[in-house]
Formats: structure tokens, C-alpha cells, sequence
């Protein structure tokens, strides 16, 4: 296939997929089945593609796209590099395993506006490729943007006051902290470096002095307000308003991690980690980091709902990413990069779990779920191996970036992370072994029994929530592609 | 074609004034209507020519009457008013087609005809203004599409149209007659009004008459604020917005405040600034200070109000805001933002001024309240509400986010770290506004007023989706915005003194 089709083109027919299929998919509101092949069929169209550049991208090619110069500085460009192959690798692939979720779960929950759903669905996928594969800062602010506007819908998917209240928050918080700090920290990075191209090595270095170094990167690490660094984290706790599927791919991967994705391509490709080392930002970074990472575990403890219990632990893991960032080392940053996708598939399925216990016994609190697991055994099962992947332990897919983070903390006696990272293992062990020791060994509620004899869920469901689960653990067996793609980013 | 093609300056002007006596005769609307619309699909073709052929050939001199300036009144055409032709021109086509409808809804049959009249009057002074390069015709001009402006708004059904417009007709009248005293003080110091050549004898005048040069560029700063609506000299704006037809509304908001805006930038920069050292005088600091009020105090007001129309009335306080900053930042990328948010709010607003009418003429309200869950019945025409919307918020893909960006990148060339912050709270706050009409729009349930509404007929449709697309279109290519808006700013700058 990378032979018959030239890399350029592929580029534009995977970030072209998805918003094709978002067209089509009004076209068939009337059937359902249909509908819901052209979805199946852009996430299929995008996976291939993405997969396509692969074997191009590890041999080193950089296949890049220039589309339009819209203003003297700022152009709409694509350039495929490992980081960006990595992100776009994992978001493309769980959209094909999440829209097989998503048919099973919205139809058996009988959700209204379906065909609206997966054409914002749709969106938002083309709109995370757009940005996973963008060039410079501004064609990736142009498809931040995007992301955050497409999936408002989804969040206030139910329409009620609840959902309405979360979606303002959403919007505010999201589009409002990009336009109050990552826009001026973009033209500010536009008037120093005269250029906003993602460059090996940054475009900064000797630019500006310390602390308008450290401004800049206040400005960026907490206008990336996707990246939920505390205190910008409080739209993604209420963003779990939205049905599953949409917590699932959006607010475990594809937003969030677009979040964590720009704070590690602006550090390494616009700083450049050795201009941020001899400015000493090093020490600020870990500290912002370590806090959400340990406040956001706490918070967890204490969440009954399963699925806000799993929200305050996405916050908490992706200031692993930005932990991996803050120690300015290349190994921290390939921890970062295997963080991002380790994260993705395990959070996934935790997310696919709980849809699945919504589902099939209708439960949301983790204080009902006793002894679900003798139910729902491919359910509880695929949670554990999720929550293992949370922890770190291997044989999960967890482990890996934990690692390396741990690695690089430990060589630049960097004991603050090291720290963090103990303490938060504790935490997250703390919060997730509680759910998967109720469910395989407390004996279920009598009173909850007659809701609790409908077994597992839907098939698609639980075919998907089993492939992730294998995903995580296989990912760890064979981290080869990942592992690769994150040593080339740091050009060794 | 040759015989006609050295007269376009004053065909522009000419062929909208006859257009409108002969709609004047006219008793029924429909034959108005085409003869409006006739007039008003041939002013883009004019200016279009006129625009390419100053950008090939270099500025236009056309001499009325054969009459040599600066006896005779001169229309001189660059690339900044050739540009703003284009402007008006050719908002004035698109939301043509959207008129026969939303007028036959709004203003009873016998005034129809009327109002064509009036329009094309009303085009007629907008254009002048732009093409003229007389500082007193450009008063003559002013007064002719000030008053067509006000029986315009007076025609609104609503009886608060009346009021409105009289509160209009006496804020124009007294901007009209300070622009008016300033070209008198200006007039008896140098003895010319002709632009060019005002420009050329202030300058020798200035060690000597400098008090009576000051005072006349008051008088005319401050009259032609009034006419665009500078903070706090808005007052009219809000209920000639709100109350005005809506077809008028979208026309007004896209073109005539604009028009004011050009005439003021020509007065400082082609004027005053090639006269004489203008940093001495307090002007850009007031009209930055000032813009910066009007971008957070009214985007602020914008927030609380309950009428859509109104509620886009402070808006455009606020985005006027923007273009006047660009004013005050006065270098290349300040006054490129401001020059090019000419175009783009002109866009956005457009858009939304005519998604609102649609929404007037389907639901027959424009209370927010009653607009609950209108987007459910009307798709299309909330969708390109949306997308002006997330345009006067400045996301990056349509046009706001391009003066955004420029005007951004000015005020750190100035190093005003409080400027951007203004800007970015600005955006913020129009975030809330209009995030607030969203989630009325499309996520409550339809209001009883709602219950029938649906998408308006393709005469109204079209123009309101052609503007969203272009909202789009121009924030990723700007050769036909920014690209000519800088050769203007750079004409401008080059000439300062």
C-alpha cells in the first residue's frame, strides 16, 4: 500500500476520513445499520492509512504535507514524525475498536440523537489526526480548537441541566484557556523565533532569558488546558457526563491526550529540552506535575462514582506525561511518549468496563459493584488488567513508561519525581484494587441480585473491551513499534 | 466599454442615486425590489474594476465636471478606499436576494418601494464617502447616508424603531456638524478641502496655527467617533441595531460604521499624519484607551442581554473596539488588524445579523428565551450563526482569529503586555456571549414559538450561508484581505510624518 500510494496522499486521506465519513454519516439518519458502517468504514480507511506511513516513518522518512500559507508565518502544514505517528497510531486504532463499542452501547442503552453523535464523533477524530500529524503550532491550535468545539456536543450529549452545566465548564475552561494563555504564548514564540515549525533541538534556544522562558512555559503548560494540569483539570471530572464511549476515546485518549501530546511536541520540538535545562525549568515543572499527579490520586480515593474515580486518575496519569517532560531528559521524554500510548489502551478499557457494568447491571458507584466479577468475568477481568496497567506492574503495558520515567528521575537525581512516583503508585493501587477485590471476592448483595442475573453485556462490547485488555497486556510483550518510534523522536 | 471605463468613479456613485429617485417613483415593492437589486449586483463589478486597477495601475484621480483639483472636487482612488468599495459593495450584493422576503415580513407593503429608496440612498452616501477625496463632499455624502440611515431605522415595525431613530438622528446630527466645524476650522487655516491638498498646507500652517489645527482635528475626531460608534459615543448604536429591520440591521452593521472608520483613518494617516507630527497630540493614546474600554465594557454588556439584536449591537461596540485599536497601535501589524477586522467583522457580522432576522422570521421573536432550541428546527441557519460565532471569539480557522492574530502581534511590537491581555479577556468574555446563545440555540428543548420554525427559503438561506463560508474561506486565505490591507497599511505608514 506505501507503495501504490504516494506518503502525501496518505496524510490527506487520513485526516480527510473521518471528516468525509462526518458528511456521509446525515445521509444515512434514516438507517441506522448504515450509518454506523460508515463510521466503522472511515475508522478502517484512517487505521490503514496511519498504518501505511508506518514502515516509511520507521525507516525514517518525515512524509510532510504543506496545504495553504494563510498568513506571512502561518501556514496550514502536516508533517508525519514519530511522536505524532505514535498518537495518531493509538487514536486511529481504538476508533475502530471504540465505534464497535459505541454501536453496542448506544443501542442498547437506546440513546437519542445517534446520528448527531457520530458525526461529532467523526469530527473529533479527524480534528486529533489534524493535530497528532500538524507541522507547527498553528495548524495545531487550528485543530485544538476543532477538537474542543467537536466534542462539546458530546459531553451535553443528554441535554440535561447537569450535562448543559458540564458542557459550559467544558467550553469555558477549554476554549477559554486556550485563547487567555496558549495564544499569546504562540505569537510570543512567533516574535522571538520568527517561525512556528516543529524543529528537532526548538526554535527558542537563545532567544529569550530565563524568565521569559519560564513565563512562556507557564503560559503553554497551562493554556494546554486538554493536558488537565491542576488547577485546569476541573472540566474533565465533569466532562464524564458524556455517554462512555465518548469518556472512553475522547477524555482517556484522543482530548486529553492531544493535551499531554502538544506540552511534550512544545518542550522538546519548540523549547528544546537542553534550552529548558540551562534555564532551570526543570525543577517549577516537576513540581506542577508531582502535585496533580498526587492531589489529583487523593481525590481519587474518595470518588464512589466509578466513573469520577477513573476521571481524577486520567488527570493523575497524564501528569505522568508532563513528569516525563519536567525532567528534561531524552529517556524521561521516551517514558512520556510510551506513557501516552500504555495510558491510552489501558484507560480505555477501564472506561470500556464501566460502560459495560452501566450497561448490562446498571451500576455506576463503585460501592454496588460486589461481587459483579463472577458476573461479568471478561468485564472484571479486562478492568484488572486495566487497573494493573494504572498502577505499573507489569506484565501491562503500564510499566513502560513508568519505567523509563523512573529511570531518567533517578540518573538526574531528580528524587522529587522519584518521589512522586512512589507515592502515587501507593495512591493509585489504593484506589483501584479496592473495585477489583469487591468484585471477585466479596460475595454480591442479595438485594442487588435480580439486577445482577443479566450477565455480561453485549457482544461488541465485550469484544472490544477484550481487545483492549489484550492490547494492554500485549503492549507490554511486544513493545516494539512504540519503543521504536519513541527512541527516533529522540533522534537516537 | 472605453467610453465608460474612465468614468467608474463616478458611475459608482452616480448610478445608486439614480437607482434611487427612480425607486422613489415606484409604488410597488417588487419592482423596486429588482431595480435595487439591479443597482446593487452592478456596484461590485465597478469597484472591483476600480480596486484592480488602482493595484496595477496605482492610485485613480477622476476630476468631476473636468473641474482640476483642488478647485474641482476630486475623487481620488488608492488601494485602502478602493478596497473599502469592494467592501460595501459587495456586502450590499450578497444580502441583497435576503431583502424581498425578510422586508415583506417586516415593513407593510406601501413602504416597501420606500425602502428600496432609501437603501440605494443610503449606498449612494457610502459609497461617496469612500470614493471621495474631498473633505467636504465627503460631509455631503456622510449627511446623505445618515439620513436615508435614519428613516431606514425609523421603518422598523417595532415602535421603539422610532424612538431609536430619533435618538440617532440627533447623536449623527451633532457627529455630522462637529465633522463639520473641524473642516471649517481646517478650511479657514489652509483654504482648501481638498484632501490631498489639505495635507500638503497643514503642514506650513502648523507653526502658526496650530491651535485652530488641533482644535478642527477635535472636532472632526470626535464627529466621525460618533458616526462609527467609538466608546463611549455609542449610545445610538444598540436600539438602531436592535430596532432597524433586519435586513437593514446586517447592512448597517457590515457597511456603515466602516465607512465612518475608513473616513477617520483617512483624516489621521493620509491627513493629519502626512501634515504633521501627530505623536505630540493625545489622539492614538485616547482612541487606544478608549478601544480598549469598548472591547471589554461592551462585550461585558453583551453578556447580560436578553435580546439576540441588542445583544449583537454591544457586540459590534466591542469589535469596533478592535479595529479602533488597530488605529491606536498605529504601526504595520496593528493597523493591518484593525484595516483587515474591517472586512472580517463585517463578515461575522453580517451573518449574524441575518441569521437573526431569519430567526425574527420564522419564530417572530429575537428574546433569547423564546429562542430555545431553535437549532433543532433550524439547522442550517443556526449552524452558520455558530460558526460567526466562534469567529467573533477569534478560533483559528475563520476570520477572526487572523485580525486576532495581527492585532496581537502589534501590541507586543509596542511591548503593551496590558493590550494583549485586554485583547485575549475580550475574546473571553464574546466566548460567554455567545457560548450563552449556543446553548440556547441548540440545547433546550424548542420553545412553543419555535414549534413550526424551520430553515427560511433559499433567497434568504443562501446569503446567510455564502457569508459563513466566507467567514471560513477568508481565516485560512487571506490573499484578498490581509494581503491588500497591507499594501494599504504600508501606503499609510510610508506617507507618516
Amino acid at each position: 500500500m506505501t507503495s501504490l500510494i504516494a506518503p502525501e496522499s496518505l496524510i490527506g486521506i487520513a485526516i480527510l476520513a473521518p471528516f468525509a465519513g462526518a458528511l456521509l454519516i446525515p445521509a444515512f439518519r434514516r438507517h441506522p445499520n448504515l450509518r454506523e458502517a460508515v463510521t466503522l468504514a472511515s475508522a478502517v480507511v484512517l487505521c490503514l492509512s496511519v498504518a501505511a506511513l508506518l514502515p516509511g516513518v520507521l525507516a525514517g522518512a518525515r512524509p510532510d504535507l504543506q496545504v495553504l500559507d494563510v498568513v506571512p508565518g502561518l501556514s496550514l502544514a502536516f508533517k508525519v514524525e514519530p511522536l505524532g505517528m505514535l498518537f495518531a497510531l493509538v487514536a486511529a486504532s481504538l476508533w475502530v475498536v471504540n465505534s464497535l463499542y459505541s454501536i453496542g452501547y448506544m443501542r442498547t442503552n437506546s440513546e437519542p440523537r445517534q446520528t448527531g453523535f457520530y458525526v461529532c464523533f467523526a469530527v473529533a477524530l479527524g480534528s486529533t489526526i489534524g493535530l497528532a500529524f500538524a507541522r507547527n503550532l498553528f495548524t495545531l491550535f487550528l485543530f485544538y480548537e476543532a477538537l474542543t468545539i467537536a466534542t462539546y456536543p458530546l459531553v451535553t450529549h443528554k441535554l440535561d441541566h447537569q450535562a448543559v452545566r458540564a458542557g459550559r465548564l467544558y467550553l469555558l475552561l477549554l476554549l477559554g484557556s486556550s485563547l487567555l494563555l496558549f495564544l499569546p504564548a504562540i505569537v510570543v514564540t512567533w516574535m522571538l523565533a520568527g517561525t512556528l515549525d516543529f524543529t528537532p533541538g526548538g526554535i527558542l534556544g537563545g532567544k529569550a532569558d530565563a524568565p521569559l522562558l519560564t513565563l512562556l512555559l507557564a503560559l503553554y503548560i497551562f493554556g494546554v488546558g486538554k493536558a488537565a494540569v491542576m488547577p485546569m483539570h476541573f472540566w474533565l471530572p465533569a466532562a464524564m457526563v458524556a455517554p462512555t464511549p465518548v469518556s472512553a476515546l475522547l477524555h482517556a485518549v484522543a482530548v486529553v491526550k492531544a493535551g499531554v501530546f502538544t506540552i511534550l511536541k512544545v518542550v522538546m520540538l519548540i523549547f528544546g529540552i537542553e534550552t529548558l535545562s540551562l534555564a532551570g525549568q526543570s525543577l517549577w515543572l516537576t513540581v506542577i506535575a508531582g502535585t496533580t499527579i498526587i492531589v489529583a490520586s487523593v481525590i481519587a480515593l474518595a470518588q464512589d462514582n466509578l466513573k469520577r474515580r477513573l476521571a481524577y486518575s486520567t488527570i493523575s496519569q497524564l501528569s505522568y506525561v508532563v513528569l516525563g517532560a519536567a525532567i528534561l531528559t531524552p529517556i524521561s521524554l521516551v517514558g512520556a511518549a510510551l506513557h501516552i500510548a500504555a495510558h491510552a489502551v489501558g484507560k480505555i478499557t477501564l472506561f470500556f468496563a464501566a460502560g459495560s457494568i452501566h450497561t448490562a447491571a446498571h451500576l455506576t458507584q463503585v460501592s454496588q459493584l460486589d461481587g459483579l466479577g463472577r458476573r461479568m468475568p471478561w468485564t472484571m477481568g479486562a478492568f484488572a488488567i486495566g487497573a494493573l496497567a494504572m498502577i505499573g506492574v507489569p506484565p501491562t503495558a503500564g510499566f513502560l513508561g513508568k519505567w523509563f520515567i523512573m529511570t531518567a528521575a533517578v540518573q538526574t537525581s531528580n528524587w522529587l519525581a522519584v518521589a512522586v512516583i512512589c507515592t502515587s503508585t501507593i495512591l493509585t493501587a489504593g484506589y483501584f484494587l479496592p473495585i477489583v477485590y469487591r468484585a471477585f471476592f466479596r460475595a454480591p448483595p442479595s438485594a442487588h441480585d435480580a439486577r445482577h442475573v443479566v450477565g455480561e453485556a453485549p457482544w461488541p462490547i465485550v469484544l472490544a473491551l477484550t481487545v483492549t485488555a489484550a492490547a494492554t497486556l500485549l503492549l507490554f510483550i511486544w513493545p516494539e513499534i512504540p519503543f521504536r518510534l519513541a527512541t527516533s523522536m529522540i533522534g537516537s | 466599454m472605453t467610453a465608460v471605463w474612465p468614468h467608474l468613479p463616478a458611475l459608482q456613485v452616480v448610478i445608486p442615486l439614480i437607482g434611487a429617485l427612480v425607486a422613489g417613483l415606484l409604488r410597488r415593492g417588487g419592482v423596486a425590489f429588482v431595480l435595487a437589486t439591479a443597482v446593487s449586483w452592478t456596484m461590485p463589478l465597478i469597484a472591483g474594476a476600480l480596486l484592480w486597477q488602482v493595484l496595477q495601475t496605482g492610485p485613480i484621480s477622476y476630476h468631476l465636471g473636468g473641474w482640476q483639483p483642488p478647485w474641482g472636487i476630486e475623487y481620488r482612488i488608492d488601494v485602502l478606499n478602493g478596497f473599502v468599495l469592494v467592501l460595501v459593495s459587495v456586502i450590499g450584493a450578497v444580502i441583497m436576494p435576503y431583502a424581498r422576503l425578510s422586508l415583506a415580513f417586516e415593513i407593510d407593503e406601501r413602504n416597501q418601494a420606500w425602502t428600496y429608496c432609501m437603501y440605494l440612498l443610503c449606498l449612494t452616501g457610502l459609497l461617496g464617502i469612500t470614493v471621495t477625496g474631498d473633505a467636504f463632499n465627503a460631509f455631503v455624502f456622510l449627511e446623505i447616508s445618515s439620513l436615508s440611515t435614519y428613516v431606514l431605522i425609523a421603518l422598523g415595525r417595532d415602535r421603539r424603531a422610532l424612538l431609536s431613530a430619533f435618538q440617532y438622528l440627533i447623536m449623527g446630527t451633532i457627529g455630522a456638524t462637529f465633522y463639520v466645524i473641524g473642516i471649517g476650522l481646517l478650511y479657514l487655516v489652509t483654504g482648501t478641502l481638498n484632501m490631498a491638498d489639505l495635507a500638503g498646507r497643514l503642514g506650513p500652517a502648523w507653526p502658526e496655527h496650530s491651535r485652530a489645527i488641533v482644535a478642527g482635528a477635535t472636532f472632526i475626531v470626535v464627529g466621525l467617533g460618533l458616526k462609527l460608534a467609538l466608546f463611549p459615543l455609542h449610545f445610538w448604536l444598540p436600539g438602531a441595531y436592535a430596532y432597524a429591520p433586519s435586513w437593514v440591521t446586517a447592512f448597517l452593521s457590515a457597511t456603515a460604521t466602516k465607512v465612518a472608520i475608513y473616513l477617520l483613518v483617512r483624516f489621521l494617516f493620509s491627513i493629519f499624519g502626512v501634515a504633521f507630527d501627530t505623536s505630540g497630540l493625545p489622539i492614538a493614546a485616547m482612541i487606544l484607551g478608549l478601544s480598549v474600554a469598548a472591547m471589554v465594557i461592551a462585550s461585558f454588556i453583551a453578556v447580560f442581554e436578553t435580546d439576540l439584536k441588542r445583544m449583537l449591537a454591544y457586540s459590534s461596540v466591542a469589535q469596533i473596539g478592535y479595529i479602533t485599536l488597530g488605529i491606536g497601535l498605529a504601526n504595520e501589524a496593528g493597523l493591518t488588524g484593525g484595516l483587515v477586522h474591517v472586512v472580517n467583522h463585517a463578515l461575522l457580522k453580517a451573518t449574524l445579523f441575518l441569521a437573526a432576522g431569519a430567526f425574527f422570521y420564522r419564530a417572530h421573536t429575537v428574546q433569547l428565551q423564546d429562542l430555545s432550541g431553535i437549532g433543532r428546527r433550524m439547522p442550517l441557519t443556526a449552524a452558520a450563526f455558530t460558526i460567526a460565532g466562534f469567529g467573533l471569539v477569534g478560533t483559528p480557522g475563520t476570520v477572526g482569529f487572523i485580525s486576532k492574530w495581527y492585532l496581537v502581534i502589534g501590541a507586543l511590537d509596542h511591548s503593551w503586555w496590558f493590550v494583549v491581555v485586554f485583547i485575549v479577556v475580550s475574546s473571553v468574555i464574546a466566548l460567554v456571549y455567545v457560548g450563552r446563545v449556543l446553548e440556547i440555540v441548540w440545547l433546550r428543548a424548542p420553545s412553543s414559538q419555535c414549534a413550526e420554525a424551520g430553515d427560511p427559503p433559499a433567497s434568504m438561506l443562501l446569503p446567510i450561508l455564502a457569508l459563513a463560508a466566507a467567514t471560513i474561506y477568508f481565516g485560512l486565505e487571506t490573499e484578498w484581505t490581509a494581503r491588500v490591507v497591507e499594501t494599504a497599511t504600508d501606503m499609510l505608514l510610508g506617507r507618516l510624518r
